[in-house]
């Protein structure tokens, strides 16, 4: 009998693209039954050319809302990295009051940022009330942002040379309420999050990036730390407020003495993380000194400044997601960049998939590539194709999600029955 | 780990290179209340330099971090900046390192680093597709970003006649392609 069965594998195509997110992405999986063989990530399905537009059409003070534009739930840290790489090149000097709010706003964005994902991650295995949980007190983390910038999102709050609004002893207040609820918050979602045997079973052991493949990959961010590489650009070149704050990159042993770079690792290590920026955040209110919060308010004059300016400059932010790297280089004369150059941290991100997903089944996929925070969105619709024969069948984003969600209730059967 | 200051890494690039570095420029900025210094360190390389310039790079730090590939269009040459975060993990000690190496538009190619650093491979599939420079020895030569409909021989990021110009929709102040 052996000799007439025939060992196929299948090519299942995750993505690519559903435009309301950033980063669309298509992940190309060889399965052999339900067990992944090997992945190929395809990049680019929109690309913008947002950079472009920064050294053709824009002049840079309106390059900053199109930095602003380049990720939906950064529209921090991308400006930010720009405003210093032009600094940098322009030689312009902030004040002291700006660094602060900067790294408020900042911090108030990771907070945002990781809750946006804890969220995500309980949908992604079916844990829905976790989910409507977590986003309902994300839903505060969105109300501290309107107070801080007059919006829920683009927050606007970065320009060239300090920061366009100042943080108000009236606003201080309404803060440090708001910084309560999420401590008072913080230790239930932690008892959910890491006690829970649901998410244990689903997420210990699944999407494991070994700390050597991390470094040589150049991984950043929680994907990086939870790996246990203790880099985080707050701690190594810390910009802005940070080297007075003094930040400690955060690695999952703290919890567990040990990393195993799993996803459950990348769990915990954005769970502290929220805690951090937390207390970040109140140490910076505490110690925030007065003054100034531009250098040059008057835009007409900044753009004159910017016109003359020639030089380059580079400049890295810690994103939510990991390090945001952005190059900017001025010519004399020109009212545009003459180059810009961004690597956001996914970029760097993608390259650890193939090594996290190899060895997982179909119905990790969800969770493991979640667990790098970059846009699920791709997983909308795939195609399997059988490699023997070519047909060719769809396999959409809820088919997916089904199957990711029937193992944690297949999980949670046994666990039950034990 | 033996963690060195700006002007450490340039006297140590200065005996690795044997002649090979041209130029270097420390940049540094005081950050925050206490005044931190930021730092930052640009270095010009030869190209024939410029495999041992990143080799280097991971004998000052093992695993060193690589972020990414700049590349820039000066008219006649290419300039390819290689970003690295040197003496990370080390608490307000690490160095933002820029490599930069810069191409004759007569002869784009640059030899390949990911037998050094296998996280390069990205920004170099997308050096060779947005900036026509071939990279010599590249493993996986694919496009990355550009679709594979995209014509050939035209690069987003070039400011010459390989250029995307014909392309493009009239924007402000440029002429479009003239429709009969």
């Amino acid at each position: 009998m052996s000799d007439t069965i025939h060992k196929t594998s299948y090519m299942l195509p995750i993505g690519p693209v559903h435009p309301a997110l950033h980063e669309p992405i298509r992940l190309d999986l060889d399965v052999d039954g339900e067990e992944i063989i090997d992945v190929d990530v395809a990049a680019g399905q929109v690309h913008r050319g947002i950079e472009w537009i920064g050294m053709n059409r824009n002049n840079a003070v309106q390059t900053i809302y199109l930095a602003e534009r380049i990720c939906g739930i950064c529209s921090a840290c991308h400006p930010f990295a720009f405003v210093l790489a032009v600094e940098q090149a322009a030689g312009i000097e902030v004040p002291v009051r700006a660094d602060y709010i900067r790294t408020i706003v900042a911090e108030v964005e990771r907070m945002h940022s990781h809750l946006l994902w804890a969220g995500v991650a309980g949908h992604e295995i079916g844990f829905e009330s976790l989910f409507f949980y977590v986003w309902r007190i994300r839903e505060k983390v969105m109300d501290l942002t309107e107070v801080l910038t007059g919006n829920r999102n683009s927050k606007a709050m970065y320009q060239i040379g300090g920061v366009r609004r100042d943080i108000t002893p009236e606003q201080i207040p309404i803060i440090r309420a708001s910084l309560d609820i999420y401590k008072e918050a913080f230790d239930e979602m932690r008892h959910l999050f890491l006690d829970d045997p649901t998410i244990k079973l689903r997420c210990r052991n699944s999407g494991v990036l070994p700390t050597e493949d991390a470094l040589k990959l150049c991984a950043a961010g929680p994907t990086a730390r939870a790996s246990g590489v203790p880099t985080d650009v707050r701690q190594d070149h810390p910009y802005a407020a940070y080297a007075d704050l003094g930040v400690k990159a955060i690695t999952p042993d703290v919890i567990t003495g040990c990393v195993v770079g799993d996803t459950y690792d990348r769990i915990i290590v954005r769970l502290l993380e929220v805690k951090q920026s937390i207390e970040l955040i109140e140490k910076a209110l505490d110690t925030m000194p007065e003054g100034p919060i531009l250098t040059e308010p008057k835009i007409a004059k900044l753009l004159a400044l910017l016109k003359k300016a020639e030089g380059e400059g580079v400049a890295r932010v810690e994103a939510p997601r990991g390090e945001n790297i952005h190059y900017v280089r001025l010519k004399a004369g020109e009212d545009t960049l003459q180059a810009w150059k961004v690597r956001a941290p996914t970029y760097a991100n993608l390259q650890v998939v193939p090594t996290m997903l190899k060895g997982q089944q179909i119905a990790d996929v969800p969770i493991a590539f979640a667990s790098i925070d970059p846009c699920m969105s791709c997983s909308n619709r795939a195609v399997v194709t059988n490699k023997t024969d070519s047909t060719v069948s769809f396999l959409d984003g809820e088919k997916l999600h089904a199957l990711s969600v029937e193992k944690t209730r297949r999980l949670n059967a046994e666990l039950a029955g034990k | 780990m033996n963690v060195l200051d700006a002007k450490a890494v340039i006297k140590s690039y200065e005996d690795a290179l044997d002649g090979a570095l041209l130029n270097s420029r420390v940049y540094e900025r005081e950050v925050g209340a206490r005044k931190h210094v930021y730092t930052s360190l640009w270095l010009d390389v030869e190209r024939s330099g410029f495999r041992a310039a990143v080799s280097h790079v991971a004998q000052l730090q093992d695993s060193p971090h690589f972020s990414v590939i700049a590349q820039v269009d000066l008219g006649d040459s290419v300039d390819l900046l290689y970003h690295f975060s040197l003496f990370t993990g080390e608490p307000n000690k690490a160095i933002a390192l820029v490599l930069r190496v810069t191409l004759s538009k007569t002869d784009l190619t640059i030899p390949t680093i990911t037998d050094l650093i296998p996280g390069a491979i990205f920004s170099e599939r997308e050096t060779q597709e947005m900036m026509g420079v071939t990279v010599v020895g590249i493993p996986d030569g694919r496009r990355l970003f550009i679709p594979e409909d995209f014509p050939e021989g035209v690069y987003p990021w070039r400011r010459d006649e390989t250029g995307p110009e014909e392309m493009l929709n009239v924007l402000p102040g440029k002429q479009g392609i003239q429709h009969e």
